[in-house]
């Protein structure tokens, strides 16, 4: 059986990279959208956000960072649920591009 | 996985602006939509930048000075963190205790669950799939990276997290701190000794 690409437990040999990087604004941001739906606003679990992280695929889930696996599994939840549409999202976000807004 | 990268995933300017654009779209129609609102998310970051490794070490202090606080962490550890005031959310805390005879070691396999109430969010290098992956398997190598050497007469367990159940170990004393009050003692406990990946200061190494 081939693991799925988050059950790494046992697998690499490579060394840890122990640089200690404080975590950037918009990491938080993204912690803190988890933080609220997961807990006051009682709309995802934990356990979802693992299971669309764990759905991106092994190419998403070894390139990506690891809040940009969040973010990705986040919206992917959030439309599962109905509570966003993905069209929605697919437009702000050309809205944002053409604005310039963060590039 | 031979060529695993050495410096896990890294940020490509393009991608990263991909998803910075997907957050940004996601939280303004959270806010839109009333769902969320801005203030809620920076009192998130707020709380999320006040918890850290200062609040573990104020249990860490305390069991040090208080075998019957000791007790009640290693039997329970979240009734332990309230007693103390720390908030703990509904996942449970288990506290190992390392001995003479065993040294516990805190890793999440699966992903990067951590008791964030406690020390914070976790160091990246928690995280990462080397970490992740090799804790497990050779315990003794990665803490020798980490600078520790724990003897062959010393188990080593290692704890794997889940999002329910959090563990943090609580080190030994060190040696020469039988006069030290619990302010004090706080002051040698670091975020790394309560993963298990080094041991607490002792007195007079640190220079």
């Amino acid at each position: 059986m081939v693991n799925k690409p988050h059950d790494v437990a046992g697998i690499s040999v490579s060394e840890i990279d122990l640089e200690e990087n404080q975590y950037e604004t918009w990491e938080k941001q993204i912690d803190a959208l988890l933080v609220l739906l997961s807990g006051e606003k009682k709309l995802m679990r934990v356990d979802e956000l693992r299971r669309g992280i764990e759905s991106l695929g092994v190419n998403a889930y070894n390139e990506l960072s690891y809040y940009e696996r969040w973010i990705a599994s986040i919206s992917k939840i959030l439309v599962e649920k109905n509570i966003l549409s993905q069209t929605e999202i697919d437009n702000r976000i050309r809205k944002l591009r053409a604005d310039g807004d963060l590039q | 996985m031979p060529h695993d990268h050495h410096h896990g995933p890294s940020i490509d300017p393009t991608r990263l602006a991909r998803y910075q654009n997907l957050a940004k779209a996601v939280t303004e129609l959270l806010i839109e939509k009333n769902i969320i609102s801005s203030d809620e998310i920076d009192d998130a970051i707020k709380g999320m930048d006040e918890r850290g490794p200062a609040l573990g070490a104020r249990m860490v202090a305390r069991a040090w000075s208080n075998s019957h606080y000791k007790e009640s962490m290693l039997s329970d550890g979240s009734a332990a963190a309230e007693a103390l005031g720390i908030p703990v959310d509904g996942t449970k805390l288990v506290v190992v205790e390392n001995t003479e005879k065993v040294h516990n070691l805190v890793v999440c396999t699966l992903c990067s669950c951590y008791p964030r109430n406690i020390l914070g969010l976790p160091p990246r290098w928690y995280k990462s799939t080397p970490y992740r992956a090799r804790a497990i398997k050779e315990p003794r190598k990665v803490l020798k990276e980490f600078g520790t050497i724990i003897p062959e007469s010393v188990s080593v367990r290692v704890h794997d997290s889940t999002a329910d159940m959090r563990y943090m170990v609580l080190p030994a004393r060190p040696t020469n701190t039988a006069e030290w009050n619990e302010e004090r003692l706080r002051e040698l406990v670091t975020r790394d000794s309560m993963i298990g990946a080094e041991a607490a200061i002792t007195p007079g190494d640190q220079e």
